[in-house]
């Protein structure tokens, strides 16, 4: 099959940037598998679990970039224990021993130890870049260590992290002499910050592209950091609550209007709504504004900004908006791809101020739409089919009803419809999240239209096991399939085990599988991990007729893990 | 309902039995949510206490907390609940007075992020409607106007001076009533 030798096939292969087009070109045949293992640089890893750090430290000896993800996703939502494992130590810890120059980590759902980050910090002399999203089990301490230690630092990304904040000074680590930060990211911290320290840094990074603050940064140090980074692309301010009579405030007024690159806006963590006109004139260039963390505003403050971002493609906003601020974005944005709308109060007692009619009219304003999160109080029928008609091109279609088994309130019928006609006019929908009340014809409808679908959400929906059984039949490119509290048990969990094996994961958590079917299932498929997360401790390993609390099963190249905790039975 | 009275006195055992029955016969029970697994309705009317919701109906009903819903991050959970919580340190307890009515009301203004959620708590607490604000002219769309009593003695209109500023300075709001709270907006 080799009709050039290897060194002019290796360029040709460094135009082959995509990890799927990579994965495919290594199974061509022996040589190429070859060749693409020494030329590739960065490698993602889905599932920690799937693989070890020998396996790919052994293939891939040029590995520059490593993604790694933890825990299933439901962990975000406090349904895994803390504990239940995702340990980054191990990986660094082999890493450091081997001779891989790795220079950027990439990791989601991972316990995240002060002692890696040192090893991490200490081991790799060219190390570039950290981005931990949704990460645990930090402190200040070890970030205290990357900036000391990184001498080329470029990127030191923090989101949604919870970290153990120790107030201390570890952004006066970086040295004197760090002058390469890119992008300095630290909006998740809690705690106080050194702010001269802080001036002093970012006076001292001329390529400094990307500044998200925390809460603990005052307005007037806001003011004094755009001064010395018109350069900018992407501002999170901290906190933002100008004195509008101030010295300060005209300066961020004229600080602003230097700042002509910025390109994506994010913060308002406090704020002070009185001083957002002083924003507009950047609003006009910015292509991504995320104010999901700011209910200081209100709906017409929020509006009133929208409404000078014509050129906005990504949009993340609290559901204080209500319906006719989404209908300003959809009369404002037209070039809207991808929305998120938030509840301001999760708990809400029937505030939520988001409806149907909201998503219809941004559907109808916004035909590249094609990424969607909306939390909102009620969903119809109606409203989908006509979603689906003006927005054929959903990639990502995630609806949360607050209420999670809410009925169409027009017909009082289930949303089957309305999420059939969406999976049915978006041909090309990857990734799906349900809610409302929904029986089993939404997944009827699932498995026969949604050929592209990777990943589906499923809570409280369906009514027997046919619903499983039509999207494991039906989606023949499912990777990752959660599932909770809904009648699915053992005849659909056992149905077609060799189904697991063409996908990453499997959660299934308060519905009917049982111990004993879980055993079946572990006993046929060698290649699967599966795991029982025991919290409740009532369970006896030998009640086969219980049903499990929570199943989560994933293939992997190297059999059972050793880290599980205690409260874990992996069969 | 026939059955609630039971519920009373019954030690809700009728409300944790697991049951085989189809999901949906009998809906209006109670049922406790987090750790029942043959139940796949969570509680949706009615609070935890055995009280049934067909009289409760002015009243916001009481959702039960199902774990993990709604699907956020505990990370921007937490974010907002935490300002709620911020117990580092009393409330800020003031008096609110509503003209006309017969008596008064205290909030602590620890409690809400800002003004909006201020203003919807009086509006629900004392049944009216505020107008919309602006800095010219005021609460303009209502016959009531939002007003505090700062700490030099003088009323405010509520809404000028930024938040953090405002909470600090409030020594007691009153909400004033018709050509009084006209004039202070200037306005119409």
């Amino acid at each position: 099959m080799n009709y050039f030798p290897d060194e002019v096939l290796e360029p040709v292969f460094d135009f082959i940037t995509s990890h799927k087009d990579r994965n495919s070109v290594s199974l061509v045949c022996k040589s190429w598998f070859k060749i693409e293992r020494y030329s590739r640089q960065r490698v993602f890893i889905g599932n920690c679990y799937s693989t070890c750090p020998e396996r790919l430290i052994a293939r891939f000896p040029g590995l520059k970039s490593l993604t790694l993800k933890g825990k299933p996703h439901f962990a975000d939502f406090n349904l895994v224990p803390h504990d239940w494992g995702g340990f980054l130590y191990p990986w660094i810890e082999a890493l450091a021993k081997s001779r891989i120059g790795l220079e950027e980590l990439r990791l989601k759902r991972m316990v995240v130890s002060d002692e890696s980050l040192e090893l991490l910090s200490k081991s790799f002399v060219n190390f570039k870049s950290l981005v931990l999203v949704s990460c645990e089990g930090f402190t200040t301490d070890g970030l205290a260590a990357i900036a000391a230690n990184c001498r080329f630092l470029r990127e030191l990304d923090l989101q949604e992290n919870e970290v153990d904040d120790h107030r201390g000074h570890w952004l006066s680590c970086f040295p004197e002499s760090c002058t390469s930060l890119v992008s300095l990211n630290f909006a998740c911290l809690k705690g106080e910050i050194n702010l001269g320290a802080l001036e002093r840094l970012v006076a001292r990074s001329p390529n400094l592209k990307s500044l998200r603050l925390n809460r603990a940064v005052p307005f007037d140090t806001l003011e004094k950091l755009l001064m010395q980074a018109p350069q900018l692309l992407d501002l999170g301010t901290g906190s933002y609550v100008p004195d509008p009579s101030s010295e300060a405030y005209n300066r961020l007024k004229s600080a602003i209007q230097r700042c002509k690159s910025i390109r994506s806006l994010s913060g308002f963590l406090e704020v002070n709504p009185r001083c957002m006109s002083a924003i507009y004139p950047i609003c006009a260039n910015l292509t991504f504004l995320n104010l999901s963390y700011a209910p200081g505003l209100s709906g017409n403050e929020l509006t009133k900004l929208i409404q000078h971002c014509r050129k906005l493609q990504r949009l993340w906003i609290l559901d204080y908006i209500g319906d006719k601020g989404l209908g300003v974005v959809a009369s404002t944005c037209k070039e809207l791809q991808e929305l998120r709308v938030f509840p301001t109060d999760p708990l809400g007692a029937g505030n939520a101020a988001v409806t149907e009619e909201g998503l219809v009219l941004i559907s109808a304003g916004c035909p590249k739409l094609n990424s969607l999160l909306y939390f909102c109080q009620q969903m119809t029928n109606a409203a989908l089919i006509t979603v689906a008609k003006n927005c054929p091109n959903f990639i990502c279609f995630r609806l949360c009803i607050l209420d999670p088994i809410k009925p169409d309130p027009v017909t009082n019928r289930p949303l089957d419809e309305g999420f059939g006609a969406i999976v049915e006019s978006c041909e090309g929908l990857k990734r799906l999240s349900l809610s409302g009340l929904l029986s089993d014809q939404v997944f009827l409808y699932i498995g026969m239209y949604a050929k592209q679908l990777e990943m589906l959400s499923i809570a409280f929906a369906g009514d027997s096991d046919e619903g499983m059984l039509y999207v494991l039949n039906g989606c023949k490119k499912l990777r990752k399939l959660e599932i909770r509290d809904s009648p699915f048990g053992n005849a659909a969990l056992l149905e077609d085990v060799g189904k697991y094996e063409t996908m990453r994961s499997l959660w299934m958590s308060s519905c009917e599988v049982t111990l004993g079917g879980c055993k079946t299932l572990a006993e046929k498929m060698p290649s699967l991990s599966v795991e029982i997360i025991n919290e409740s401790q009532q369970m006896e390993f030998s009640l086969d007729d219980r049903t499990v609390d929570k199943m989560y099963l994933y293939r992997t190249l190297v059999g059972h893990r050793k880290d599980a905790p205690e409260f874990v039975w992996i069969l | 309902m026939e059955g609630s009275v039971a519920y009373e006195n019954d030690l809700h055992l009728k409300a944790t039995e697991l049951r085989l029955g189809l999901p949906g016969t009998d809906e209006r029970e109670e049922h406790a949510v987090s750790n029942v697994r043959n139940n796949k309705r969570p509680l949706q009317e009615g609070g935890a206490n055995g009280k049934s919701d067909s009289q409760n109906e002015t009243a916001p009903p009481a959702k039960a907390q199902i774990v993990g819903w709604p699907p956020i991050r505990s990370y921007r959970k937490n974010n907002f609940q935490s300002k709620k919580n911020e117990s580092e340190g009393p409330g800020i307890y003031v008096k609110v007075s509503m003209d006309g009515a017969p008596y008064l009301r205290k909030i602590d203004l620890k409690v809400y992020t800002g003004y909006r959620e201020l203003l919807q708590a009086l509006e629900n607490m004392f049944k009216f409607t505020i107008g919309e604000y602006s800095e010219r002219e005021g609460y303009k769309g209502s016959d009531y106007a939002p007003t505090y009593e700062d700490k030099d003695g003088d009323w405010m209109l509520v809404g000028d001076v930024p938040w953090e500023m405002f909470i600090t300075s409030c020594k007691r709001l009153r909400i004033m009533k018709g050509s009084e709270a006209r004039g202070l907006g200037c306005g119409v």
